[in-house]
């Protein structure tokens, strides 16, 4: 059902874990659903400098997290802000339609995380 | 290699080899067609007439005539459900049935709500138990067909059935049980129990796919849904699958013969397991009763993580189990089974279905109580939702 590389990430997830003092925190998704994922960001000078992930979900949502966590590291807020479910998806190789909607929560978390670290940034101002 | 684990016989069983052998001279040997006059018929009718004899020993009906051939479980309910509600539609226009049926009891009783007919879904305890006063309750005048299953195949919560045809009867409506996942497994008696009508699948006691039979008790009318040039004395029309047919008979022969050492071997093995994973894993429960359950099912949740990759990282190591989460589902939702017994969505997504096999050892049991505690860590280790202490 799955191709090997979202096997090989869900066997060896990259970046899990979580980020003590992130700079920003993004949560998607709802147990109820069965996906929840949480993304932490470390930003200096615009740049992601860290990203982990913490995900409850099936293989696809913790794929897709470990995914994601490769794609934003070392990249500007605004490239980052610009990868998609589909990058995500097309990296791995695609993901069965079945869980495109439901499981590829990544890029959203990804995104959550960058705003809850812009609008940090702008309370301090 | 790894070792090969295989416990998922609701999902599917491999067919018995002394069923294949039984089936093998009716493919291209034995291959005439039962309805014609000539020896050919006469071989192939005669083979028909033996399995159905064999099933109908299992079930402890009363006489051939009782019993018909089907393409499987989905066709025979599809057949009890239909068939008794449009031959008795004049009488009344209401079904009663449980909220933990499968879907091909579900879905036909759901069909039937659009032509007019109204359904009444009983609860069930936290155990899976249909409750006898809601289903008293729910009994009217112009109730027809109570349909319940015998026993659930995804948490095994075996019913009431005989106190449920009493109180059935009583009312003069017609019971029909969905037995797929109970017959072969442990001992039925339709007529002990209550019984009108019955489904019976070949592949769930290790029979070929693609066959099943309806029990109909003598004196109760039915209405064939797939009409034709009149096989199974009308009821159900077609020519006869006979290899299929030698083969759910021979399964039920052996099913029969072999019921009691078996059940007391898988419920063993099964214990083990349960108590097994339950001991060595924190926050892990049993889904369904603890005693009143068929013996090849052990149904458990873990807390704070999802099925599927549970699924995934046990197939990794060579073991084959399912999942009641949402993720394992082709509607994306979770089991209705698990939601019916009171759980709560997510608890649903973090359960394991393992259904044990003539195949299964007590070295696969080990097995997997030995690898399932290090997957749930790792899983729960991803999680955001595992609490701190469960993490050390």
């Amino acid at each position: 059902m799955y191709t090997e590389k979202v096997m090989e990430h869900f066997r060896n997830p990259r970046n899990m874990g979580d980020i003590p003092n992130a700079d920003g925190v993004g949560t998607v998704g709802n147990p109820v659903c069965g996906d929840l994922m949480t993304i932490y960001i470390k930003v200096n000078d615009n740049r992601i400098e860290d990203i982990k992930f913490k995900t409850f979900g099936c293989g696809a949502a913790i794929a897709t997290s470990s995914m994601i966590t490769e794609l934003a590291r070392g990249k500007t807020l605004e490239e980052a802000l610009k990868i998609s479910r589909g990058d995500v998806a097309d990296s791995l190789g695609g993901l069965p339609p079945i869980k495109m909607h439901c499981s590829n929560l990544a890029a959203d978390g990804l995104h959550a995380a960058i705003q809850d670290y812009l609008k940090k940034k702008e309370a301090k101002k | 290699m790894t070792r090969r684990v295989y416990m998922d016989h609701s999902a599917g069983m491999p067919v018995d080899p002394r069923v294949l052998e039984a089936m093998m001279p009716y493919f291209n040997q034995k291959f005439g067609n039962p309805s014609s006059l000539h020896s050919w018929g006469n071989e192939a009718r005669k083979a028909m007439e033996d399995a159905r004899a064999k099933i109908v020993a299992l079930v402890g009906a009363k006489k051939s005539e009782e019993m018909f051939f089907t393409s499987g479980g989905t066709e025979s309910n599809n057949l009890a459900i239909k068939g008794v509600a449009y031959r008795h539609k004049d009488r009344g226009n209401h079904i009663v049935t449980t909220v933990i049926e499968h879907m091909s009891v579900m879905n036909p009783c759901k069909a039937l709500l659009k032509e007019g007919f109204d359904v009444t879904y009983v609860p069930v305890d936290k155990y899976g138990v249909v409750d006898l006063p809601s289903l008293e309750k729910a009994l009217t005048d112009k109730t027809i067909l109570v349909s319940v299953m015998y026993a659930n195949g995804e948490i095994g919560t075996i019913q009431q059935i005989r106190e449920i045809g009493n109180l059935v009867h009583h009312r003069g409506a017609l019971l029909h049980v969905d037995a797929v996942a109970a017959a072969g497994q442990v001992p039925i008696n339709v007529e002990d129990e209550n019984i009108d009508l019955m489904s019976i699948s070949s592949n769930d006691m290790y029979g070929p796919r693609g066959v099943g039979a309806l029990y109909v008790k003598t004196g109760t009318r039915i209405q064939p849904i797939i009409q034709g040039g009149g096989q199974e004395r009308g009821l159900r029309s077609g020519t006869e699958n006979i290899p299929a047919v030698v083969g759910i008979g021979k399964a039920a022969e052996l099913t029969k013969a072999e019921m009691k050492t078996e059940g007391e071997r898988l419920s063993r093995l099964r214990n083990k397991l349960i108590k097994g994973v339950l001991e060595s894993i924190p926050s892990s429960f049993l889904n369904g009763h603890p005693t009143q359950r068929l013996p090849n099912n052990a149904n458990v949740r873990f807390s704070y993580i999802e099925g599927e990759s549970l699924i995934l990282s046990l197939d990794m190591l060579g073991v084959a189990c399912s999942s009641g989460s949402a993720c394992t589902s082709k509607t994306l939702e979770p089991s209705h089974v698990l939601l019916a017994i009171g759980l709560k969505h997510e608890e649903a997504h973090g359960s394991l279905l393992f259904t044990l096999g003539r195949q299964n050892t007590e070295e696969d049991v080990d097995y997997v109580v030995k690898a399932l505690p290090d997957i749930v860590k790792r899983l729960r280790a991803i999680s955001p939702l595992t609490p701190k202490e469960l993490l050390s």
